[in-house]
């Protein structure tokens, strides 16, 4: 159930287009001036990174840094109240009233796999995955079908299309998640926490189907605590805290020799917690 | 006449009544009422202070006042305004409203029942608002809410017995008119309390059932 999953890079994946909606010589996310408060609380206070094509970004830092509220508000879960966020071809000012259609292309840019799956447990697992090209794009049945069980192929999960979400290891709940974000056909990946509330055994399969992503090409931008995840695939670590990027760099930089005593202190009590 | 053979006459008429009035009347204002719920229950989630406040008012209004006045309001009461219904209309009308306030509660708690990644997902797999109502939060909400509406169609069942007091010929007011004349008072309650119970019956049988169907997406 758990077979190898880099054995399907070599099968050629109709729903999996990595590089496609990205302007050659321009990062694939610019993201600048990015500022949210709730209530009093100034959760993000100036964000600026970009994302190159095919790369992937790490974000790390201590929880209530905002690291959260970057990845959603790429997907517009949350609306910032300030700055800019460009990926692809869609570009959104929220210092301006960004109209509805605007938040719906730019939300259509990514896949979002949640840390609590949000599955939708009155569907199986094949109509979980067909239920955004179906509902949503219009797609026929019988095409959407074929792609979503490509897909289940891709995360290991072909054999459990027909069953419901409630009948998976949370680990499988998990790569089931990623085909469903994948299904729409995104030019971005987004995953928030998604090994966070799994057993300990059960992260390594979700890793390594992120991994699998990532050697595939796919731009992604990843909130997680597992630092050696962030050391084996991150070509960019984020360290946040307090609202902004405290650090930033490569793994080696921002992992191994942090600079500042924020990062220092918090990838120490990651490390070594007791 | 014997209050046995008054029995087996009753039988008859009795459930003649049950199936062409009370029954047709519990299931058409139940339906009807059903659609007023859902939309009272979406217009109170609303961010418009003013639609959610109307939605607010109408639940009040219907909790708050007593079924038969509702009934005698649109019955005896609205001719005034120069709106006049027919017995039947006049009762389906009050029932739909009454059945519309309880339930828009019960759906109302329902959707927000329905954990907020939901609503997440769907719209980061593209969801609008409709779809995501349609496809992903009313199906969910419908198991909450089985019980507690099963309950408010048990109870109808038995309210549609106040229709008797607008000239509704229904189950009670056939025994009471046969009742009337020969006094085995006991004898055609007894009856008509026998088939309301029946109705019941099937009903909740029927909720098992539709429970039993909604819990096979859920670990027991």
């Amino acid at each position: 159930m758990t077979q190898p999953l880099g054995t399907s890079t070599a099968t050629s994946a109709p729903s999996l287009s990595p590089a496609e909606g990205a302007t050659p010589g321009r990062p694939l996310v610019s993201v600048r001036g990015l500022t949210k408060t709730f209530g009093d609380h100034r959760v993000l206070r100036s964000i600026d990174f970009e994302v190159p094509v095919g790369t992937v970004t790490v974000l790390i830092g201590p929880s209530g840094s905002g690291k959260t509220t970057v990845l959603r508000s790429l997907n517009v879960l949350e609306t910032p109240d300030t700055g800019v966020i460009r990926i692809g071809d869609v570009e959104a000012d929220f210092s301006t009233a960004v109209t509805k259609r605007q938040m719906k292309a730019l939300r259509a840019q990514s896949g979002m796999v949640f840390q609590a799956h949000n599955l939708f447990p009155h569907m199986k697992v094949l109509q979980n995955i067909t239920a955004g090209p179906i509902l949503v794009q219009h797609r026929n049945q019988a095409d959407a079908d074929s792609d979503a069980m490509q897909l289940l192929r891709i995360v290991g999960l072909a054999e459990k299309a027909d069953q419901y979400p409630y009948q998976l290891s949370g680990g499988q709940q998990q790569r089931v998640g990623i085909a469903r974000a994948l299904a729409i056909k995104p030019h971005l990946m987004l995953f928030d926490e998604p090994t966070s509330s799994l057993d300990p055994e059960l992260v390594g399969e979700v890793l390594e189907a992120m991994k699998d992503l990532a050697t595939q090409g796919w731009t992604m931008v990843v909130v997680t605590h597992e630092i050696r995840f962030a050391q084996q695939v991150a070509d960019q670590v984020l360290f946040m805290d307090d609202g902004i990027i405290v650090e930033r760099g490569t793994p080696a930089q921002v992992l191994t020799t942090p600079s500042s005593q924020r990062a220092r202190q918090f990838l120490r009590r990651l490390l070594d917690p007791i | 006449m014997n209050g046995r053979n008054l029995i087996l006459d009753s039988l008859w008429p009795l459930l003649q009544a049950t199936l062409t009035l009370t029954i047709p009347l519990t299931l058409i204002s139940f339906v009807l009422g059903l659609a007023v719920a859902l939309a009272v229950a979406l217009m109170r989630l609303s961010s418009v202070p003013l639609v959610s406040g109307v939605a607010r008012a109408f639940v009040s209004i219907i909790r708050g006042t007593p079924l038969l006045l509702q009934l005698f309001i649109i019955y005896y009461g609205l001719p005034a305004l120069g709106l006049t219904f027919d017995p039947f209309p006049a009762a389906i009308l009050a029932f739909t409203l009454n059945v519309g306030g309880y339930g828009a509660e019960v759906i109302r708690s329902s959707i927000l029942s329905v954990p907020k990644g939901q609503w997440e997902a769907a719209s980061t797999v593209g969801m609008p608002y409709v779809t995501t109502l349609r496809r992903v939060v009313l199906p969910q909400a419908t198991r909450t809410a089985i019980p507690p509406l099963s309950n408010t169609l048990i109870s109808l069942v038995k309210d549609t017995s106040l229709a008797s007091t607008i000239q509704v010929t229904e189950l009670l007011r056939v025994a009471q008119e046969a009742a009337a004349p020969t006094y085995q008072f006991f004898a055609l309650y007894g009856v008509a309390a026998a088939y309301y119970w029946v109705v019941c019956l099937v009903l909740s049988f029927g909720q098992t059932r539709l429970e039993e169907r909604q819990n096979r997406y859920v670990a027991i």
